[in-house]
This record gives structure tokens, C-alpha cells and sequence, in this order.
């Protein structure tokens, strides 16, 4: 190729205190290409392309774009370099339209109106060229996840970027819309655009882009053409070692019903029903995975079972019925019933990021005897415990006194699992087990699930991502608007199946265009914001 | 891992802080025309250069450790309970009653039913606002403060109307019994040799106040209701996932705060002032959200700040009482003292954890993230 790389960047180093979030980093993205950047949460893919984006200052290297030295000092900087960045979590003003969130900060003078004629020119010049159909009047809150997507990538594409940095764009989408995305980025391609795509799923980097990047503790282990390299070698370059990509598990020996549930109703503090009659049975033995799109009642569901959100319809454990409301209803009446949660977020729910890794082991379970004498806390057997804890389920680094937020998602939550594992519950719940985590991690919490699972406890796993619900479960319901879809057996489904099941359409033998399934989610999602 | 040591985290910044403090106070006091050199002269012999300066800062301080404790045990569970002023003049109501209506046999005895009373009054009060942030959202600081309003006129209403002797035109009850008025510190230091000045009003309920410190720094640390009232502190999500209920944890930290607010009543109604006037509490609500904050929640903490706010109080007193500066100025510098240690406390810090940051990077170059 003759011309300039788009991007280049060269030795570019960034330390966070004593964290070395970058160190010493050069990639070349050549025009018109998409770069792939993989690597496990903390290898500094998002540092780096927060300096790119002039949201950190490197404290060591250069920036090249278009072949010229560019001082990218702040994100107005990276926009006048023909920068867009589309963030994981979108940036988008929920109650303006989508006209509105295009322009917004970019308005032309004093008056909106000369703005808002000229970008909806502009979007339907897009939209033409790009096939990024979005409804410009549709206020953001009213639409699909897909489509705020597309806002977002317009939001960049109307400020003249020619480089486009997508963070992890597919975590919030169905296949479907995972698919179009690419269809959409495919296009800009085409069209001459650059796309750097960040990424810790390797089947997204080997099914879109030209070259991959990968990094590993701060460090960039390797640059490769992407049609020259396969997913087990990109795994071992991430975590440094072999990784087994798939999960190793016998067939399961379902027993007698652990979990059995009824009719369950819940509604949210705005009334809106968001489990709509939800029947399910979970055997000893088994995993049941429960699929769909975040947003569609997992979160409910888990925390009905879990204690501390109210629902009507009956739940048994055991063959003994669960008080679903009122005073005993609670976390820790579940626990004392043999249920563990591992739940979704384990920042937010599971785990105080404050505390120590030993006080965060009593969570939940601080009335345990065991962990008490007289009316104190029995603190050093707390911290023996942890110990004892942190060694089994090898939590990195085995200090019980270090604050939860200072170890590395992976580690977090493996003291959550270690916590409930351990108690040998008769049923487990388990949410996204591992969102954020890496993925030598991965394998080993899925291992640790399997192997409550041959030990004869029933596990409810609840997850978004597909491939996790595929690999781990032995049977798989899908939600979808607060109703199970149906129920697959994973040997006899595929994931155009279920993502037909997960935007609610059940007649699955049936062609379906995007559309269909889109508008089908645009509806969830509005009612997920209580519209 | 934390950036800065403990001991600089807890030592270093509130001193930075404090001295801070100091050199604008110095700077005030310069462009007033007086000599600041000589009134730190004057405040540190006022406040602690005779066992009666002593005595007036161990009784201000006293004050402070029951308020300072009232807020922070609130803060471990996030409520900022701005309300002490309120809690602390019903619990002098509280003590007042048991006084003035139980004839009590011995002072010790007497100390014991004014604590609970006192206590009750404070927690009853504190529970009010604890109930409606709980069931109703409504939020504490408003409402506490609110009820401080509220305090001041039952109080007021009270003294003049139920519990003014005949013929008396002051709005204040009658004195407390002799058997039930509170050894000072002279008293209790005679018999084992010391002197200590008569005059001074420091009492007995000191000797509560510490004890209190040590029992919340139980509380707090070490039982399971301390537990979950810092997880709950922490985080509400995580307190309702693991079933902490926090309609519990707010109306019984709560009652906590507002018993310790009004127990500051044994030591200015019961063992100061033998009867309860208007306005008893002069402010002591307000600086225990300064105690507790340059205490950091923690126990000890309030301890020592208390003392150092008595020793603001007992020394500003003699400076306005010595040099021709304005009372006002005193306050000015209470107030510039509470400014830095307690509001501007990330001034001092982000540029000392900047410094531990490149103490740390030389030594040890290469740290990976855990």
C-alpha cells in the first residue's frame, strides 16, 4: 500500500499510579481497514483508545493520523482529526430526539433551527450511503438498542470522522442486530472509512476484521492478519498460556425437581409487569440456562428468587413453597433455604468494593454461627476462612485484607462464587458469571458450575451471552418480554433459533427479515424505560 | 491498593489541613491589626495552660464526642443526620424530667436514669425523620434540620408553659435537686491526690463520652448490626441482595445517632447548667458534623477532634475575653477550621496522594494491576 497508515501510533506508554495501563504500544491502522483490538478486561485496550481520543494524556509516545503528528489533547482535538469514538455505554440524551442527539454539540450558530434542516440533510445522505436507517424525530428513549447504535455511529460520521473506534459495540445486541452492525461496518469499509473495533469475543475479529491487535497486561503481544491467524491462537496470545475454548462437561443425570416455579408475576415500582407468568422446574443435576436479551425479566427473575424484589405465583424449593413477599421474604431467608445467588452485577450487588476481601466473604452469611462469638463478630475466623477460600478457588492476590475493588474482575468474582459455592447450596442462581471476567478465568468458573452441577445441585444460569447459555446448559429457556419463549434442548437448537426466540418470535421454521425482529425489541426496550 | 499509607491518610492530611487553617486564621488576625503570634500564646494558655482551662475544654469536648458520634455512627450508614441540635435539646428535656421527677437516692443512680432518658428523648426525635427517609424517601437532612426548628419551639413551649416554677420569668426549669447534680472533675480527682480547679464544669459525663467511643467503635467494627450498617453505608443494592432490610438499618441507626445527640444533655444540662434553659445546646449539633468529619466516622477520631474543637472554644472564649478580638473572629476561625478539615478535604489530599504516587513509583518501577 502506498499511502499513510490512518493511525499510527508509536510507543505510546501510560502508567495509572504504580499500573502500567499501557506500556510502550505501536499499531499501524491502514485506510479503509478494520483493525481489530483484542485482549481481556484490564489489558488496556480501553486506556489506549481513551488517549487516541484524548480523554487521557499518554505520558510517553506519538500519534499519527493520516501521516501527519497530531497532539490529541482533548476530544474536541480528536473530532477536528476526523476521530469518532462509539462508547460502550451510549452518550445519547434519552428525552431529545435523534436529530437532536446528532447535532447536539455540534450546532452550527446561535439558533437550532439552520442546524437541525442541515442534519437531516446530512442523515439522509447517511442513512443513503451507509444504510444507517434511523428515524430522526424517534426520541432516543422510544428506540431499539440497535438503532441508538447507528445514532451513535452517525453522531461520529456527521463530525466528518473518517476513523471510527467501536468499544465492545456488540454486549448489548441480539445476533441479529449484532449482524446487521456488521453489515453496517462493512459498508463504511467499503466507503473508505477506518475502523478500529475493540473486542474481547474472537469470533467478532474473525468475522469482520482485516488485522488484529492484541493485548495482554498493557502490552501489545501481536499484530496479525486476521485471515492468517485462528481463535485458539489469538486465546493463547491473550492469556499469555493455552486455553480451552469450550467447556468440558458429561451429559447431566437430571434428578428430582429442585426449583419449581408457577405463574410468577412482578411488577416494577412503576407497575409495569415485567415477569408475565413465568413457569419453569430446575432437577438436581441440572443447569438450566435461561437466554435473551438484557432487559427482557433475567434480572427480575433473579431477584424474586433471590429475596429482595416482591412477585406473586408460587415458587417451591425442595417441595416446600418460598414466601414470596412480606417480612420473611428476604436474602437471608433464601440462604437459610439452600439457595445461593451469584448475582448479575457484582459491583453493585454482590460484592462492597470498600470492604475487604474477608468482610465481603461474611456477606450475606454474617449471622452464620460459625463466623460469630457472643454478640461480635468473630473476625479472625472470618479472615481464616477467606484464606482457606481464596486459596481453593485461587484468587489473585490470596490477601484477605485487600478491598474488593482492588482485585481484577476475575478475582472479584471468584470470591462471590467462592462465597456461595462453598455453602453447598441445594440450588444455585447465577447471573452473567462471567461479564467482565477474563478469560482464563472464564474456564475456570465454568468448571466450578459444572462441577455443582455433577454433584446433584440444581443451577437457574442466567446470561446474555449466547455462547455461555450454549455451552453450559443442559436445557435452555429463553425470555423474552418477561414470558419464557420456549424451552431448547442445546443439541437440538442452533443460534439463529434462539435469537428468533429471544426478539420473541416463536414460529421459528419461518423467514424473518431484521426489521421484524427489530421492532419486535424497539417495543421491549421502551417498555424496559417505563414508557 | 490505597494510595496513601494509613498513617497519612488519617495523621497527615487532617494536620495539613489543620495548619492550613492556622496560617489564614494567622493572616486574618494579622490584617485586624493584632498580633497572631500572641493570641495562640493566649488560646493555648487559656484552653489548656491551667487545669481551669482544662476543665472548660474537657467539658466542651465532652459535648462534641456525644454529637461528633451522633454523625458519624449516622454517616456509616449514609445518613447525614444534621439534627443533633434538636436531639441534644430533647434530650435535655429528657434529663430535666428525670431530674426534676424521680427522687433520685444518689447521684450515680441519677446518672444512669438521665442517660437512658436522655437518650430516649434524642432517639425519639431522630426517629421521626429516621421513619420518614425510610418509608416515605423524604430526605434526612431536610427533615432533620427541620426538626431542630421544631425542637427549639417545644422546648420553648415547654419551659414557658409547663415547666417554669411559679413566679419565676425566666423560660427555664427549676434546679435539678442537690442529690442528683454530677461530681466536676475536681470532685473525682481530689481523693486520689490531683487538684483541679473548682470552677471549671468538666464532670463525670466525660467519663460516658469515652466510654461511648469505645462502645460504637464496638458497634461499629466489631458486631453484626455494625456490619450491616456500613455495608449498608456502602451500598444499598448489596445490603438488599444479601437481606439487610434498610428500613431496619436506617431507623436503628438513627435511634443510635439520636440517643448519643441527646445524651450530650447529662454533661451541660444535668452536670453544667443543674437545669434546663433555653437554648442549651449553643451549637454543639452543628460542630459534631465538623467533629465527625475530621474524625473521619471513626470513634477515636471524633475523640481527639472533639478535644481539639473544646480547645477552639475554651481558647477563642479567653481571646475574646483578653484582646480587643471581635467574638466574631473566633468564630471566623472555627469556621475556617471546619472549612479545611472538614469541606476542603480532597485540597490537601489529591496533592499528597500525587506525592505518595512518586514516592512509590521510584522504588518499585514496574507494579502490575492485581
Amino acid at each position: 500500500m502506498t499511502s499513510d497508515p490512518a493511525i499510527e501510533l508509536k510507543g505510546i506508554s501510560k502508567a495509572f499510579g504504580p499500573v502500567q495501563a499501557n506500556k510502550d504500544i505501536s499499531i499501524r491502522v491502514m485506510p479503509g481497514t478494520i483493525h481489530g483490538i483484542i485482549g481481556e478486561n484490564g489489558a488496556g485496550k480501553s486506556t489506549l483508545m481513551s488517549i487516541l481520543y484524548g480523554f487521557y494524556k499518554a505520558d510517553k509516545g506519538e500519534i499519527f493520523v493520516a501521516g501527519k503528528k497530531t497532539n490529541i489533547t482533548d476530544s474536541q482535538a480528536a473530532i477536528a482529526a476526523g476521530i469518532g469514538m462509539v462508547f460502550q455505554h451510549f452518550k445519547l440524551v434519552e428525552n431529545f430526539t435523534v436529530l437532536e442527539n446528532v447535532i447536539l454539540g455540534a450546532e452550527d450558530g446561535r439558533l437550532l433551527k439552520p442546524s437541525i434542516a442541515k442534519a437531516r440533510r446530512t442523515l439522509v445522505e447517511l442513512a443513503e450511503d451507509y444504510g444507517l436507517n434511523v428515524e430522526p424525530d424517534a426520541l432516543v428513549q422510544d428506540i431499539g438498542v440497535g438503532m441508538q447504535q447507528r445514532v451513535e455511529i452517525l453522531k461520529a460520521l456527521y463530525r466528518q470522522a473518517d476513523i471510527l473506534i467501536l468499544d465492545e459495540p456488540t454486549g448489548v445486541l441480539t445476533p441479529a442486530e449484532a449482524d446487521q452492525l456488521f453489515r453496517i461496518l462493512d459498508r463504511l469499509r467499503a466507503e473508505g472509512k477506518t475502523i478500529i473495533l475493540i473486542t474481547h469475543k474472537l469470533r467478532e475479529i474473525m468475522d469482520i476484521t482485516d488485522t488484529v491487535s492484541v493485548m495482554r497486561r498493557g502490552e501489545m503481544t501481536a499484530t496479525v492478519k486476521t485471515s492468517e491467524t485462528s481463535p485458539a491462537e489469538l486465546a493463547e496470545l491473550m492469556v499469555g498460556r493455552k486455553v480451552l475454548l469450550r467447556v468440558d462437561k458429561t451429559p447431566a443425570k437430571p434428578g428430582p425437581v429442585v426449583l419449581d416455579v408457577q405463574n410468577l408475576h412482578v411488577k416494577d415500582e412503576k407497575g409495569v409487569e415485567r415477569l408475565r407468568g413465568i413457569d419453569l422446574q430446575v432437577h438436581a443435576g441440572e443447569i438450566l440456562g435461561i437466554a435473551g436479551v438484557a432487559g427482557n425479566g433475567q434480572s427480575e427473575l433473579l431477584e424474586v428468587l433471590g429475596g429482595y424484589a416482591d412477585g406473586t405465583g408460587t415458587i417451591t424449593v425442595n417441595g416446600e413453597s418460598i414466601d414470596l413477599s412480606g417480612a420473611k421474604s428476604d436474602g437471608q431467608s433464601r440462604r437459610a433455604r439452600g439457595i445461593a445467588h451469584v448475582p448479575e452485577d457484582r459491583q453493585r450487588e454482590g460484592l462492597i468494593m470498600d470492604f475487604h476481601a474477608w468482610e465481603n466473604v461474611a456477606f450475606g452469611y454474617h449471622n452464620d454461627p460459625s463466623y460469630r462469638s457472643g454478640i461480635l463478630m468473630d473476625n479472625a475466623a472470618i479472615r481464616a476462612d477467606t484464606e482457606g477460600k481464596m486459596a481453593r478457588f485461587d484468587v489473585r492476590p490470596p490477601d484477605p485484607k485487600l478491598a474488593a475493588k482492588n482485585f481484577s474482575g476475575g478475582n472479584q468474582q471468584k470470591i462471590v462464587l467462592a462465597r456461595e459455592i462453598e455453602r453447598n447450596p441445594d440450588l444455585l442462581l447465577i447471573g452473567q458469571p462471567t461479564r467482565g471476567v477474563d478469560i482464563g478465568a472464564i474456564e475456570f468458573i465454568h468448571q466450578q458450575i459444572v462441577a455443582l452441577r455433577d454433584k446433584g445441585k440444581a443451577v437457574l444460569l442466567v446470561s446474555v451471552e449466547l455462547d455461555e447459555i450454549m455451552a453450559l446448559s443442559d436445557r435452555i429457556a429463553v425470555m423474552f418480554d418477561g414470558q419464557i419463549m420456549g424451552e431448547r434442548l442445546p443439541s437440538e437448537t442452533d443460534e439463529k433459533e434462539l435469537g428468533l426466540l429471544m426478539a420473541g418470535i416463536t414460529d421459528t421454521g419461518a423467514e424473518h427479515s431484521v426489521a421484524e425482529v427489530q421492532g419486535n425489541l424497539a417495543h421491549v426496550h421502551a417498555a424496559e424505560k417505563g414508557v | 491498593m490505597d494510595v496513601m499509607p494509613k498513617w497519612a491518610e488519617v495523621i497527615l492530611v487532617p494536620l495539613i489541613s489543620l495548619l492550613l487553617a492556622a496560617v489564614l486564621s494567622a493572616l486574618v488576625i494579622l490584617a485586624i491589626g493584632e498580633d497572631p503570634v500572641a493570641a495562640v500564646k493566649l488560646m493555648v494558655n487559656g484552653a489548656l495552660g491551667s487545669s481551669y482551662g482544662w476543665g472548660y475544654t474537657l467539658y466542651y469536648a465532652t459535648n462534641f464526642m456525644f454529637t461528633g458520634l451522633a454523625v458519624a455512627v449516622a454517616f456509616h450508614a449514609r445518613l447525614f443526620n444534621i439534627g443533633g441540635e434538636g436531639q441534644a435539646a430533647l434530650g435535655g428535656l429528657g434529663v430535666a424530667l428525670a431530674c426534676l421527677y424521680i427522687p433520685w437516692p444518689h447521684w450515680s443512680l441519677a446518672l444512669i436514669g438521665a442517660t437512658v432518658a436522655a437518650g430516649l428523648f434524642g432517639a425519639a426525635w431522630a426517629a421521626i425523620p429516621g421513619w420518614l427517609q425510610a418509608r416515605r424517601g423524604s430526605h434526612i437532612v431536610i427533615t432533620t434540620i427541620m426538626f431542630n426548628f421544631i425542637a427549639a419551639s417545644l422546648l420553648n413551649y415547654v419551659l414557658v408553659n409547663m415547666l417554669r416554677p411559679q413566679g419565676s420569668m425566666d423560660p427555664a426549669t427549676a434546679r435539678f435537686p442537690e442529690a442528683v447534680n454530677l461530681p466536676t472533675l475536681h470532685d473525682l480527682l481530689a481523693p486520689i491526690g490531683i487538684s483541679f480547679s473548682k470552677a471549671a464544669p468538666a464532670n463525670v459525663s466525660l467519663l460516658v463520652a469515652v466510654a461511648a467511643c469505645v462502645l460504637i467503635w464496638l458497634l461499629i467494627w466489631r458486631t453484626r448490626l455494625g456490619y450491616e450498617i456500613r455495608s449498608y453505608g456502602h451500598s444499598e443494592s448489596a445490603a438488599r441482595y444479601a437481606g439487610m432490610p434498610p428500613t431496619r438499618i436506617i431507623m436503628i441507626t438513627m435511634l443510635i445517632s439520636g440517643g448519643l445527640a441527646g445524651m450530650m444533655a447529662i454533661n451541660n444540662v444535668m452536670g453544667e447548667a443543674e437545669r434546663l434553659v433555653l437554648n442549651s445546646v449553643e451549637g454543639a449539633g452543628f460542630i459534631g458534623i465538623a467533629v465527625a468529619l475530621m474524625g473521619r466516622s471513626h470513634p477515636f477520631g471524633v475523640f481527639i477532634a472533639a478535644i481539639l474543637f473544646g480547645f477552639l472554644y475554651q481558647g477563642g472564649a479567653e481571646l475574646a475575653l483578653w484582646t480587643t478580638i471581635p467574638r466574631d473572629l473566633i468564630v471566623v476561625i472555627q469556621a475556617l477550621v471546619i472549612l479545611f478539615t472538614g469541606a476542603l478535604d480532597n485540597m490537601v489530599r489529591m496533592p499528597l496522594e500525587r506525592v505518595f504516587l512518586s514516592l512509590r513509583r521510584a522504588p518499585k518501577p514496574e507494579r502490575k494491576e492485581v
